[in-house]
C-alpha cells in the first residue's frame, strides 16, 4: 500500500483538547493513507472518541488541526466535514429512532443531493428523479449491509447488530472518502464480529478509507493495515499491527505498568 | 381498515369531495353560526398544519405560534381597512402577510437555534406575548395598531367585483358569506395539505425529522441544522401569516385579544392530540378541538334547562373542564395522539400498549 509514498488522506497535526484540567488529547499527530484501514486503540478514557469528535467537527480542538484530502478541516462544522467526505458512526448508536431504516439511509443522502422546498412543493421532474435516485441508493445500501428486509421497520425496533449495520449504511450514504467507525463491534458476539469484519473489509475493497476505533484487539490486529495507540491522550505508537503488538509501552498501557 | 388508502382511491376522493361540498349546506340548516364554526375549524386545520411543520416534523416546541397568525392578521387589517385608508387587493396582501410572518419566524428562530425542548418553549412563549403586547401598545406615539380597541371595518376577501361577504347567487344557489369563505378555506386547506405531504416526504422533510430525532447525528451526516431549523420556523410562520390574513378579512375586526397564549396552546394541543407529525391526525385534532367546544356551548345550556330547569354550570367553564379532562385522558390512553402515524401505532402495539 505504501509502495510510492502515497499522500495521506487525513493528517492530524498536534491536535490538543482539554476539558477543564483534564488533558484529553496531548498534541496527537498521525496520518491516514488512502485506502487503508487504520486502527485507533487505547484503554478506556485514552481520548479515542475525543479525537474522533475533534476530527468530525463536533469539538473544537484547543490546539493543532486536521488536513483532509489536501485542505484544512474547519473546526466546529460537522456538516461541512461530512460534505468534505468524512462520515462516522457513534459509540452509543445514534439513529433516527422514529424513522424507518430506509428513511435513515435516505437522510444520509442529504449532503449529496440538493432538492429544496420549492422542488418538494412543485414536484418538478428533477426533484422526482432525484427522489427516486435517493430511494434506490438507500435500498442498495441496505442490501449492501444485508438488512434490506428490515427497510420499513422503525430504526429503534431493529436488533442491536442491525442497528450497527444501519448506522454504517447511513454513513456510507454520504459517499465518504473516510469512514470513521467508533467501536462498531462493541457488544457483539463472535459470529456478529466476524460478519462485521467481512463488512468492513468489503467497504475498504470498494475504495473507502476506514478509521476504526475498537476495543476488540483481535479484530483490530487482524483487519488493520496500521494501528495507532493512544494512552492518557498522547500517541504512544503508530505502526503496522505486528510491531504494535510487541511494543513494550503498548503492553504496559493495556496491562498497567 | 386503511384510511389512508381509502382517501387515495377514486371513490374515497369522490365521497370526500361530495361531503365537503355538502357540509356548509347541512350546517346552514342549523343557522349561519354553524357555518362560521366550520370556517374556523378549517382555519385551525390550516394553522395546525403550519405548526405541525415546526413541532411535528422539526421537533421544535413552539408555544408562540399565534404571533405569526397575529402578524398576518394585522398585515391584512392595516393594508385593507379605513384605518390607514388603504384597500389593497388580496394578491398583494397575502404574499406580504406571508413574507412578514416568515421574517418574524426567522427573527424568532435565529436567537433560539441552540435551544431545545422546554427552553425553546419558554422563549417562544415569551415571543408570542411580546407580539401581543406590542399590538396592544402600538397606538402611541404613532397610532399603528389602534391598541386594545383593535381595527374595525376590515375589507372582506374579494376577487375583482366578487366579494366574500354578503349573500350572492351562484348558478341559482344562494351562498352566504360564511359559505363562500368555507369554499375558499377548503381550497386553501387542500393546498396546505398537499404542501405538507410533499414536504414531509422530501429531502427537506426527512432532514427536519432527522433533526427532531437526533440533532448531533443529523449534523454528523452533513445536515446544516441551523439553516434547516430556520427554514422550519419560516415555513410554519408563513402558513400562520396567511391564515391570519384570512381570519382578519373573515372577521372584519382584529384586536390583540384574539392572539393570547391560550390560542397558541390550543393550536399546539390540536397537533399533539391529533397525532404529532401525522397529517390526518393533525386535521382531526384541529376539527375536533374547534367543533366540540361549540357543540358543548350550544348543547349544554339547553340540556341543563331541559333536565334541571335552570343553569347549574356555565357552559364556558364546563368547556375548559372537559377540554382539560380530554387532554389528560388522551395522553394517558393514546399517548401518540388520536390518530398517530401507522409506524407509531405499530410500535405502540409491539411494546404491548
Amino acid at each position: 500500500m505504501s509502495a510510492n509514498l502515497p499522500e495521506p488522506l487525513l493528517e492530524a497535526k498536534a491536535v490538543a483538547k482539554h476539558f477543564g484540567g483534564v488533558k484529553a488529547l496531548r498534541d496527537v499527530s498521525l496520518s491516514i493513507n488512502h485506502g487503508e484501514i487504520y486502527g485507533l486503540i487505547g484503554p478506556n478514557g485514552a481520548g479515542k472518541t475525543t479525537f474522533f469528535n475533534c476530527m468530525t467537527g463536533l469539538y473544537v480542538p484547543d490546539g493543532g488541526g486536521f488536513t483532509f484530502a489536501g485542505a484544512p478541516l474547519i473546526a466546529d462544522a460537522p456538516d461541512k466535514a461530512a460534505a468534505r467526505g468524512i462520515a462516522r458512526t457513534f459509540q452509543n448508536i445514534r439513529l433516527f429512532g422514529n424513522m424507518t431504516a430506509l428513511e435513515n439511509v435516505m437522510v444520509g443522502r442529504h449532503v449529496r443531493t440538493k432538492a429544496g422546498v420549492l422542488g418538494a412543493m412543485f414536484q418538478n421532474p428533477a426533484t422526482k428523479a432525484e427522489e427516486a435516485a435517493i430511494r434506490q441508493k438507500a435500498i442498495d445500501l441496505l442490501h449492501y449491509v444485508r438488512i434490506e428486509e428490515r427497510a420499513d421497520d422503525l430504526a429503534r425496533n431493529l436488533s442491536y447488530g442491525d442497528q450497527r449495520r444501519l448506522e454504517i449504511a447511513r454513513a456510507l450514504a454520504t459517499e465518504p472518502k473516510l469512514l470513521c467507525l467508533d467501536e462498531p463491534a462493541a457488544g457483539m458476539n463472535a459470529t456478529e464480529t466476524e460478519q462485521l469484519r467481512e463488512l468492513i473489509d468489503g467497504i475498504r475493497c470498494d475504495g473507502t478509507t476506514i478509521l476504526l476505533i475498537e476495543h476488540d484487539v483481535k479484530l483490530v490486529m487482524g483487519l488493520c493495515d496500521r494501528v495507532a495507540v493512544l494512552d492518557y491522550g498522547a500517541l504512544v505508537i503508530e505502526d503496522v499491527p505486528a510491531v504494535v503488538q510487541k511494543d513494550q509501552r503498548v503492553i504496559e498501557a493495556y496491562l498497567g505498568a | 381498515m386503511n384510511f389512508g388508502r381509502f382517501f387515495r382511491s377514486t371513490v374515497g376522493i369522490g365521497l370526500t369531495a361530495a361531503f365537503l361540498v355538502a357540509l356548509p349546506f347541512i350546517a346552514a340548516t342549523g343557522g349561519q353560526a354553524w357555518v362560521r364554526i366550520l370556517d374556523f375549524a378549517i382555519l385551525y386545520v390550516f394553522l395546525a398544519l403550519g405548526l405541525n411543520i415546526v413541532v411535528g416534523l422539526a421537533g421544535l416546541l413552539d408555544l408562540g405560534y399565534i404571533a405569526f397568525y397575529a402578524v398576518g392578521a394585522y398585515t391584512w387589517a392595516l393594508l385593507a381597512s379605513p384605518h390607514f385608508g388603504l384597500h389593497w387587493p388580496i394578491w398583494a396582501i397575502l404574499p406580504i402577510a406571508a413574507g412578514l410572518a416568515c421574517f418574524a419566524g426567522v427573527l424568532l428562530g435565529s436567537p433560539t437555534l441552540k435551544l431545545r425542548g422546554d427552553y425553546l418553549a419558554i422563549v417562544t412563549l415569551g415571543f408570542g406575548e411580546i407580539v401581543r403586547i406590542f399590538l396592544n401598545n402600538l397606538n402611541a406615539p404613532i397610532n399603528v395598531t389602534n391598541g386594545p380597541q383593535g381595527i374595525t371595518l376590515i375589507d372582506p376577501v374579494s376577487f375583482g367585483a366578487f366579494k366574500f361577504s354578503g349573500t350572492t347567487q351562484i348558478f341559482g344557489v344562494a351562498l352566504s358569506g360564511p359559505q363562500k369563505y368555507y369554499f375558499l378555506l377548503v381550497a386553501l386547506a387542500i393546498l396546505v395539505i398537499i404542501i405538507n405531504i410533499r414536504l414531509q416526504n422530501s429531502r427537506i422533510g426527512r432532514a427536519w425529522q432527522a433533526i427532531r430525532e437526533d440533532e448531533i447525528a443529523a449534523k454528523a451526516i452533513g445536515i446544516n441544522t441551523r439553516n434547516l431549523k430556520l427554514l422550519a420556523f419560516a415555513m410554519g410562520a408563513s402558513f400562520g401569516g396567511v391564515a391570519g390574513g384570512i381570519f382578519s378579512a373573515m372577521q372584519g375586526f382584529v384586536s390583540p385579544e384574539s392572539f393570547s397564549l391560550l390560542e397558541s396552546i390550543m393550536i399546539l394541543a390540536m397537533v399533539v392530540l391529533g397525532g404529532m407529525g401525522h397529517i390526518p391526525g393533525v386535521i382531526l385534532g384541529a376539527v375536533l378541538l374547534t367543533v366540540l367546544p361549540e357543540v358543548l356551548r350550544y348543547g349544554v345550556g339547553p340540556l341543563q334547562m331541559a333536565v334541571f330547569g335552570k343553569m347549574l354550570v356555565d357552559p364556558e367553564s364546563l368547556r375548559m373542564l372537559v377540554f382539560g379532562l380530554a387532554l389528560v385522558l388522551v395522553m394517558r390512553f393514546k399517548p401518540a395522539g388520536l390518530w398517530p402515524s401507522p409506524e407509531r401505532q405499530r410500535e405502540l402495539q409491539e411494546t404491548g400498549k
